[in-house]
């Protein structure tokens, strides 16, 4: 599109010719684009064959989307975007208030009295959802972000298989726990080892790839570790996965087996409930992203993560300063895979089931997606971006009052991929650098200035 | 001996499929640098055309001869993935030219997840059967050779000489490989660079419908997660074959092809993927650059 300029007067009315032209176009494109998939459906018929059956008000409904869309886009939202960029060019820049000074210390103390509030408005059963689907689960993921954060955001390596390492953790909980009876808190570690020893064994033939053959390469030692999973029936149960895993337990002083004497319920003489157990999870996870994010802030001031950092932005510059490529890159593997271990280990904990589905390619997607949003190295974008995608996709299993809207065969939990990619491709089209965009720079001289995201180069390593 | 010679057969009918595919992969590799995640789903969205506009033939005319149903099949196919894949980088990608590599991989995939749940959403989760197209098998020296075969290799080898030539030898392809060598120079020298690009799109996404008409005649049922794996395996051939080079693809789309099936054949049918990825993995280690690929100069 070409950018025309024109004289006030005239700018009106060919401003609306033109985003009628385009409103236009763009209903034919969107015509020509749904008219096989939205305007006919594949459909089986008794005989198990496909038959065709037809939507064109649907279709009619796509186009017209489509159309309005862009004439208002065009018309309205995009002169109101530059008048505000022009705006805000001029505004100068604010101090930054109270809130956004101690944004972390405000969000774990919230974090830390979530569940008593939860209980406190829900009642205990009521609770179970807000502190398992949303709390639990959204720190997982702010876990998984962080430690892969470090090979990505920080060493600057691009790894599609991080799953692997999660499925490592999750399978050495589940196995050793059932073969051997081990327990959590001495499992926990064990996995973490594990993880990132099968991350030294990747990093190891991978140090002399870059970039998208790095990329490529941990993609396919991902689904290898998959297959492996879903093929080694006699160890794994393949795609049965294994269940009855064994719970966690206060570092062995209070149970969460119901039969158990020393029950958490029974000793204090609360109720019976389940939601004890899911709010001390909720506390274990917390504690467990708290070290993924202390060992990353603490590692970056270290000589280690100097090195990391200084891979990121130029391997050669690097190895010719004497820093040695190969440790470096290797405890990088290392470290994030033993943080994937350690969320893998938990999450086989909370699920009391791992099967390889878990552990999918997807994952590994996901995961990446909320760095990338997140900002690449900033720990509290990436907390950001978990929060709104996680819960945003979550809150999605909540929309029962759409159902009163779309009629009642409207499921809104299968839109929850489509809106979740779709939301993907929005925030990194509207913010590519992510939510957080800017950073503090690790080493400074004198006085801190901050680094704008776009100065920062991602590695190539 | 006639056993090999059959898998070697197969292998070479898988490999031309995961080869079509593979060439959108490596040409938009070597001219925007980034890999095209969503291009697997853009083959599933190629195979969903060809089966709609099959149903739609059968339910307008009843019988229709093969030869003219597949021809149509794979027209509309190339045009609907064309447009697609034409609209996807227009919205999704082009914004992001210039912004860090990153950027445009996460789009990519954020592409790959909505497209498979589009069809899902719009086409239904189930597999979508269709009752064989070609079905006549030759027997030539004791090796059962079927005609699905013979089409997908010979298509396969048409498109590739079409393609070679466009490439090659016409002004668009002069445009597209100065695009690719240096994007601000080809600019100042009057290509049109964005029409280029998109060009390329369209093209990829045109090779990559046939290969999902063919995978649909090979297969006869599709389903909305078949972009996955093929989709890797055809960028796992052409990570071998060396990004950016357009032999390097088919011939990496072949070699899949070769060992997913003679590891099938003579070991364990289970582990084929893990064969395929192991031996990716062993390749680049010891070359780095993919087998044609040309290896990375570092200037400093």
């Amino acid at each position: 599109m070409a950018n025309i300029t024109n004289t006030p007067e005239s700018a009106g009315s060919n401003l609306m010719a033109r985003a009628l032209r385009e409103a236009f176009y763009a209903g034919l494109v969107a015509l020509g684009l749904f008219v096989l998939f939205v305007g006919l459906k594949t459909d089986q018929n008794i005989l198990n064959e496909l038959v065709l059956v037809q939507r064109w008000g649907l279709l009619a409904v796509f186009v017209a989307i489509a159309a309005v869309g862009r004439f208002l886009s065009v018309a309205f939202i995009r002169p109101y975007l530059a008048e505000r960029k022009a705006s805000k060019a001029s505004a100068g820049v604010k101090e930054p208030g109270f809130v956004t000074r101690n944004f972390s210390m405000i969000a774990v103390a919230v974090l830390l009295v979530y569940p008593p509030i939860m209980v406190a408005i829900f009642g205990f059963q009521g609770s179970l959802k807000w502190v398992d689907n949303f709390g639990i689960q959204i720190l997982i993921y702010v876990m998984l972000a962080w430690g892969l954060n470090i090979v990505v955001g920080l060493a600057g390596l691009l790894d599609l298989g991080y799953v692997a390492f999660y499925a490592v953790g999750a399978y050495s909980y589940a196995l050793l726990s059932s073969y051997f009876g081990l327990s959590f808190w001495v499992l926990l570690p064990m996995a973490g080892i594990f993880a990132a020893l099968w991350g030294m064994i990747l990093g190891f033939p991978v140090l002399r790839l870059k970039g998208d053959y790095l990329a490529i390469v941990t993609l396919a030692f991902g689904e290898i570790i998959r297959l492996v999973l879903i093929n080694w029936t006699a160890v794994t149960k393949g795609t049965f996965g294994i269940s009855g895993i064994a719970k966690a337990s206060v570092f062995g002083i209070w149970s969460f087996d119901v039969s158990a004497s020393n029950n958490f319920a029974k000793v204090f003489g609360l109720p019976m409930s389940s939601a004890y157990y899911k709010i001390f999870l909720f506390y274990l996870i917390l504690a467990l992203c708290l070290l993924t994010a202390f060992v990353t802030i603490r590692l970056r001031r270290m000589p280690i993560g100097r090195a990391w950092e200084a891979l990121r932005e130029d391997e050669i510059a690097c190895r010719s300063l004497g820093i040695n490529t190969v440790t470096t890159k290797l405890t990088a593997f290392a470290t994030g895979a033993m943080f994937g271990g350690f969320a893998g280990s938990f999450f086989a904990v909370r699920q009391g089931f791992v099967s390889p589905e878990s552990f999918v390619f997807l994952e590994s997607a996901i995961i990446l997606a909320i760095v990338v949003l997140g900002g690449m190295g900033s720990l509290i974008g990436i907390a950001v971006a978990a929060t709104l995608m996680i819960g945003g996709t979550e809150l999605l299993r909540e929309m029962e009052f759409l159902k009163h809207i779309f009629g009642p065969d409207f499921t809104p939990e299968l839109y929850r991929m489509l809106i979740f990619g779709l939301a993907m491709i929005i925030v990194m089209v509207w913010k590519p650098r992510g939510f957080v965009g800017s950073r503090e720079p690790t080493a400074f001289l004198r006085e801190r200035k901050n680094v704008s995201g776009s100065f920062t180069k991602e590695g190539h390593g | 001996m006639e056993y090999f010679v059959q898998q070697l057969v197969n292998g070479l009918t898988l490999g031309s499929i995961y080869g079509l595919i593979a060439i959108g992969y490596t040409m938009v590799y070597g001219i925007i640098g980034m890999v095209n995640f969503a291009h697997g789903d853009i083959f599933m969205l190629g195979g969903f055309a060809a089966l709609i506009v099959y149903l739609v033939l059968v339910g307008l005319f009843g019988g229709v001869p093969i030869a003219l149903a597949l021809f149509v099949m794979i027209i509309v196919a190339m045009l609907m993935t064309g447009l697609w894949n034409w609209v996807i980088e227009k919205m999704a990608y082009r914004p992001l030219r210039g912004s860090f590599r990153l950027a445009p991989l996460i789009t990519a995939i954020g592409m790959s997840i909505a497209l498979s749940n589009f069809i899902q959403v719009t086409q239904g989760p189930r597999n979508k059967p269709i009752p064989p197209l070609v079905s006549s098998v030759y027997n030539v020296f004791g090796i059962s050779i079927s005609l699905k075969q013979i089409i997908i290799v010979v298509v396969t080898a048409v498109l590739l000489t079409i393609f070679w030539y466009i490439v090659n030898h016409t002004p668009l392809g002069r445009a597209q490989r100065a695009t690719e060598q240096d994007r601000k120079m080809a600019a100042l020298l009057g290509i049109d660079v964005d029409k280029t690009i998109s060009i390329t799109f369209v093209m990829g996404a045109a090779l990559a419908a046939v290969a999902g008409t063919m995978y649909l005649m090979y297969y006869g049922v599709i389903v909305f997660t078949d972009g996955f794996t093929p989709g890797v395996k055809a960028f796992t051939a052409a990570v071998l074959g060396g990004i950016g080079s357009l032999p390097g693809a088919v011939l990496g789309g072949l070699m899949i092809g070769l060992i997913e099936s003679l590891w099938s054949a003579y070991f364990t049918i289970d582990y084929k993927d893990v064969a395929t990825f192991s031996i990716l993995a062993i390749v680049l280690i010891f070359k780095p650059s993919g087998i044609l690929g040309r290896p990375e100069v570092e200037k400093v």
